[in-house]
């Protein structure tokens, strides 16, 4: 490993040299080769569940603007103990800082969002749902369904702990790459939304705690970034198949945990878009190779870090840095003392993100703003001649690097210690730690990584037993990609079509639609499909109100057009005209667009009236008179008459006009 | 297979393997704590389970074991002097609750100094001595646990307390509360405390509640009091006058309310800062005086449209002492009933009419149906809560067999119970 380490050591400097991410590699090439890296990596995916009610309320699943909030207070949250008698270490970080979570409650949320009741028993249509998810991963059921409490004190869940039951395990799915395990499914409580940080208070909306959500880790059998790409594809399909699922931003989050062999296994939270796993996985990858350089780097230099922590605030007093001036004021400048780490700690890791920053994301758990570090300075306004006089006075020679925090004195020496930790654990190796993924691919510290002390009984839920009679009679819905597949063989869809309407969220309304028309000569399932997923996602990006449609709308414009009342070429203006007054019906909107078929009487006039006028035209062109012709019958017509009934009569028009000679 | 609880063991079910610890399981169940600290059952039935460990030798390998909480009957907790001195009487209920790693379930057991433990800011306030006085559920005590309470709370208050804080469970504090203001004269504060979501949950009200109690229990409100949360916020506690107390929500943190009356105060979470609404005892005002007396054989007596009469002739059969009647509005029970009320009170047994409305007063010179009541010779229990009024009347009856110092007694304000005017 240490020589694979060296060995990717030109391949970095290189990198950098010329300023280029590993993410810049072509298409089909990726930067390193994951499995001689032994790259681990497993997916935890959370989807939100369309069930009516919450998993352990009665409230409805409703997203709730934060400005119809009804009510509002606060709490403070404490790490506590398990039945174990043992404190969860992330909990016990998250609580060094004293929080005031402050939440907002509507008309859609009661006493038990607030952690004023207890909860009632599980939402069966929720169960059932996950159960249903569990076979398409051809999973195995546990008899007997036990409610745990996970203690989460970032304020998330009012009770300072999220509602959480295993449900199966032992799945399986087939990739491109193998079968992918899937070993946990797990029914459990969405958190509460977070709206914004004031201070040490954070706000947050009750009106997403409580919904249901399935969370599925996958073993960890995935091999690279594309392959984790692909089984979270996967899984999202076989999830949205059971058309129970929410659909929409933030309704489905995927967590990636990687390591690499000599790195450590790190969980990244919260990737919200399937396009950022790929990159998340390379750039975790990067880090740790990177991390695991530098400490090679800091060992051959026989670097350590002094336990102490320096009071340079008497340095800074007439310091010409606002920062330092602001933190003097608050309290304390307080350094640590790293020796032999100069010029390291400004060493990137990811693109943009240097080891400094690990140190800033661990000193930011105390609540401090950030810190400063030599390899960075002079630069805030901090000179070259203070920095000198703060090496000398901790007795900081030119290859040791210093770091600095200045904040009311209790947070900076939190800050301090909690950097000195992580320069610690830089020469033993990868800490294992959970990390919040950011939106350019890299990932930031948010806590150590929950062991099992944070897990212990819900005894207000009783346990739910799943017997193997229950369980089969879950009927499993058709997967998306099987659907797809059968509208082609079915309704003759081409391939892309059909795909796109499958994986739709107007899936079941194309379904409706259809329904009527499975044998009709004018409207078909391409009809249908090509309004659904083409035309009107046309019209929303035109700025057409499109959400005002309803299936009433739709079923009235196929109507008219299986019945000729309308062309097909009249979809467009109708629905134009239904989305801007939406209290029309389709019959009349027909009739105040002056949409309605002309009388064939009508048109025939029209065209008789034309051919005579013509009459040179055609003596000269022949029979290749139509096109031209037909331009000008289609001026007076395109989109109120079907242009095949106005060709076919323009030809026998003329076809009588030449017979006459 | 052998096992039993506590045991590692390794479930065999289809093909799929699952390893933990045996936990407390349902019949016909397993019940396992997977490493990723889930649990789940399985049917004995169609798994094979093999012993991995046994309980003895996981905790040989793991000498620091799990930590007993089994109560002691004394706990000294460190004593620096300069701070006033409190004794802490723990009685049981969700306050001193803990998780039972065994068994998964809420449970009592837990002491005096694992309340100090979990709550180390109560050491800035005072010095506290710890004293298990019972863990029960607040539903099991009767009246000569609010005796043996009221014991120990004079003990403590002889031995130097300078304060008494009283862990108690919710539902049933503002009966022992209202109890030991009328058994105890008190020269220093006993504030009764607990918590209305378990000590397990991080959200818990009890770290709250019971820093506030330490508040008043250090301050010169030398009262029985009730000291619970205000509002749902974790802002601050009212400071309830424990013959005005009662329980109004089943779940809620801020259950408690004064009826009839403001509360004594309110103590802020942030700044510790007591604020006083109206008038109270101070500290050194009474000298301590203890009459445990309690007659158990009263009761309350809801008076519903319709009810037989026959009622009231069952405790008077049945050699009760002394009966409370909820009637309706302003103190008021059937026609029906009035020649049962004077039965009873030809036996001597005392008849104290409460509203079931509890808020606002009894007045029985209104209509015709109180005045008959009256006449009947049932008393007035004015704004006092039937609840209070009972203990009261249990009290009483303890102290006195003369039916006339009886009456008497009970129609005069003996702990605050009665308000001179009613509350707006």
């Amino acid at each position: 490993m240490e020589l694979k380490v060296k060995g990717e050591q030109k391949e970095l400097d290189l990198k950098k040299n010329m300023g280029v991410s590993c993410l810049d590699s072509g298409e089909n090439m990726e930067k390193y080769d994951y499995s001689e890296l032994g790259l681990k990596a497993g997916l935890e995916i959370h989807q939100q569940l369309d069930s009516k009610e919450k998993l352990f309320c009665r409230c409805p699943t409703l997203i709730r603007d934060t400005g119809e909030a009804n009510f509002e207070f606060f709490r403070y949250l404490r790490a506590t103990e398990s039945e174990m008698g043992e404190k969860d270490r992330a909990a016990v970080e998250q609580t060094k800082i004293r929080r005031k979570y402050i939440y907002k409650a509507y008309d859609t949320t009661c006493l038990i969002e607030n952690d004023e009741e207890p909860p009632r028993g599980m939402n069966r249509e929720a169960l059932k749902i996950s159960l249903g998810v569990a076979k398409l991963l051809n999973m195995k059921p546990v008899d007997q369904m036990h409610v745990m409490r996970k203690i989460v004190v970032d304020g998330s869940n009012t009770s300072g702990f999220q509602r959480t039951a295993f449900l199966a395990g032992d799945g399986v799915i087939e990739t491109s790459e193998g079968p992918c395990g899937i070993d946990s499914l797990c029914v459990e409580e969405e958190a509460a939304q977070k709206i914004e940080e004031i201070g040490d208070s954070i706000v947050y909306s009750l009106d997403r705690l409580g919904i249901p959500l399935v969370e599925i880790a996958t073993a960890p059998d995935i091999k690279s970034p594309r392959h984790a790409r692909e089984v979270a594809e996967q899984i999202g399909m076989i999830l949205r198949s059971t058309g129970k699922v929410k659909r929409g931003l933030g309704t489905i989050r995927q967590d990636v945990n990687i390591s690499i062999a000599e790195g450590a296994r790190v969980e990244i939270k919260g990737v919200q878009a399937l396009d950022l796993i790929e990159d998340i996985v390379r750039r975790e990858v990067e880090r740790q190779l990177n991390l695991l350089f530098i400490r090679q780097e800091l060992l051959e230099r026989n670097a350590f870090v002094c336990e102490e922590i320096y009071d340079a605030t008497g340095l800074f007093v007439d310091t010409k840095s606002k920062v330092l001036q602001k933190g003097v004021k608050k309290g304390a400048v307080l350094a640590a003392l790293l020796r032999e780490f100069n010029g390291l700690v400004g060493r990137e890791v990811q693109p943009g993100r240097r080891l400094g920053t690990e140190f800033s994301d661990r000193a930011k758990t105390a609540g401090v703003g950030g810190l400063f570090h030599t390899d960075e300075l002079p630069n805030y306004g901090i000179t070259e001649q203070e920095i000198q006089a703060l090496r000398d006075a901790i007795g900081a020679g030119p290859a040791d690097a210093v770091i600095m925090v200045a904040d009311e004195t209790e947070k900076a020496r939190l800050a301090i210690e909690a950097v000195i930790t992580r320069a610690k654990e830089i020469l033993q190796g990868i800490p294992e730690e959970t990390r919040k993924a950011l939106p350019d691919g890299n990932t930031a510290y948010m806590r150590p990584l929950p062991g099992a002390a944070r897990m212990y009984p819900e005894t207000d839920v009783p346990q739910i037993e799943i017997s193997h009679e229950y369980y089969n009679s879950i009927e499993t819905p058709e997967l998306l990609t099987e659907r797809a597949k059968r509208f082609v063989s079915e309704f003759g869809l081409n391939m892309e079509l059909a795909e796109k309407v499958a994986y739709s969220k107007d899936l079941p309304l194309f379904e409706s639609l259809l329904e009527p028309y499975k044998k009709d000569a004018i409207v078909n399932a391409t009809l249908i499909a090509r309004t659904l997923v083409g035309l009107i996602p046309e019209l929303r990006r035109s700025g057409v109100e499109t959400e005002n449609l309803s299936e009433e709308h739709f079923k009235g414009l196929f109507a008219a057009i299986s019945t000729q009342e309308i062309a097909k070429e009249a979809i467009q203006d109708l629905l134009t005209a239904l989305a801007k007054e939406p209290e029309l019906n389709a019959e009349e909107a027909i009739s105040q667009l002056g949409l309605s078929a002309f009388d064939p009487a009508e048109i025939e006039n029209f065209i008789k009236e034309m051919v005579r006028e013509k009459g040179d035209f055609i003596k000269e062109k022949g029979p290749a008179a139509l096109g031209p012709l037909m331009g000008i019958v289609m001026k007076e017509y395109r989109g109120k008459v079907d242009g095949k009934i106005l060709s076919h009569m323009l030809k026998q028009e003329i076809d009588s006009f030449m017979d006459q000679g | 297979m052998e096992f039993k609880q506590g045991d590692r063991v390794r479930i065999e079910k289809n093909g799929t393997v699952y390893e933990g610890k045996v936990m407390p399981s349902m019949e016909g169940y397993v019940a396992l704590k997977m490493k990723s600290g889930y649990n789940a059952g399985f049917s004995v039935d169609e798994v094979r389970i093999t012993l991995l460990e046994s309980e003895e030798r996981e905790k040989d390998a793991n000498k620091a074991g799990v930590k007993e909480c089994k109560p002691r009957a004394e706990e000294a907790a460190s004593r620096s002097g300069k701070l006033p001195k409190v004794a802490i009487l723990s009685t049981g209920g969700t306050i001193a609750s803990k998780i039972d790693y065994r068994t998964g379930a809420v449970s009592s057991q837990f002491t005096a100094d694992d309340i100090l433990t979990a709550i180390p800011e109560l050491k800035e306030i005072a010095d506290f001595k710890g004293r298990v006085i019972s863990s029960i559920l607040s539903e099991n005590m009767d009246q000569e646990s609010w005796q043996n309470l009221a014991k120990a709370v004079v003990e403590e208050i002889k031995a130097g307390a300078e304060g008494i804080i009283v862990t108690h469970g919710t539902d049933t504090m503002m009966y022992s509360a209202a109890a030991l203001s009328f058994m105890i004269d008190t020269p220093v504060p006993i504030v009764f405390v607990g918590s209305q979501r378990s000590a397990d949950r991080p959200s818990s009200d009890n770290a709250m509640n019971a820093i506030c109690a330490a508040c008043v229990a250090v301050s010169d409100i030398a009262e029985v009091s009730v000291v619970m949360h205000g509002t749902t916020s974790d802002e601050y506690c009212e400071i309830h006058r424990a013959a005005k107390v009662r329980k109004m929500h089943s779940s809620r943190r801020d259950a408690f309310k004064s009826v009839n009356s403001l509360p004594i105060g309110t103590v802020d979470y942030e700044t510790r800062e007591i604020k006083t609404l109206i008038d109270y005892t101070k500290r050194g005002e009474k000298t301590l005086q203890f009459k445990p007396g309690m007659e158990s054989k009263c009761a309350i007596v809801k008076f519903i449209p319709g009810a037989d009469p026959a009622v009231l002739e069952h405790y008077i059969n049945a050699g009760y002492r002394g009966l409370v009647i909820e009637g309706t509005g302003l103190g008021h029970v059937s026609t029906k009933w009035i020649p049962n009320i004077q039965k009873a009170v030809a036996a001597k047994i005392p008849i104290i009419i409460t509203t079931q409305c509890l808020n606002g007063r009894v007045c029985d010179r209104v209509y015709d149906t109180g005045r008959d009541i009256l006449k009947a010779g049932a008393i007035e229990g004015e704004d006092t809560l039937p609840e209070t009024s009972l203990v009261k009347l249990m009290w009483v009856l303890g102290q006195t067999d003369d039916f006339e110092t009886a009456l008497k007694m009970l129609k005069s304000n003996l702990s605050g119970e009665v308000t001179a005017c009613t509350l707006g």
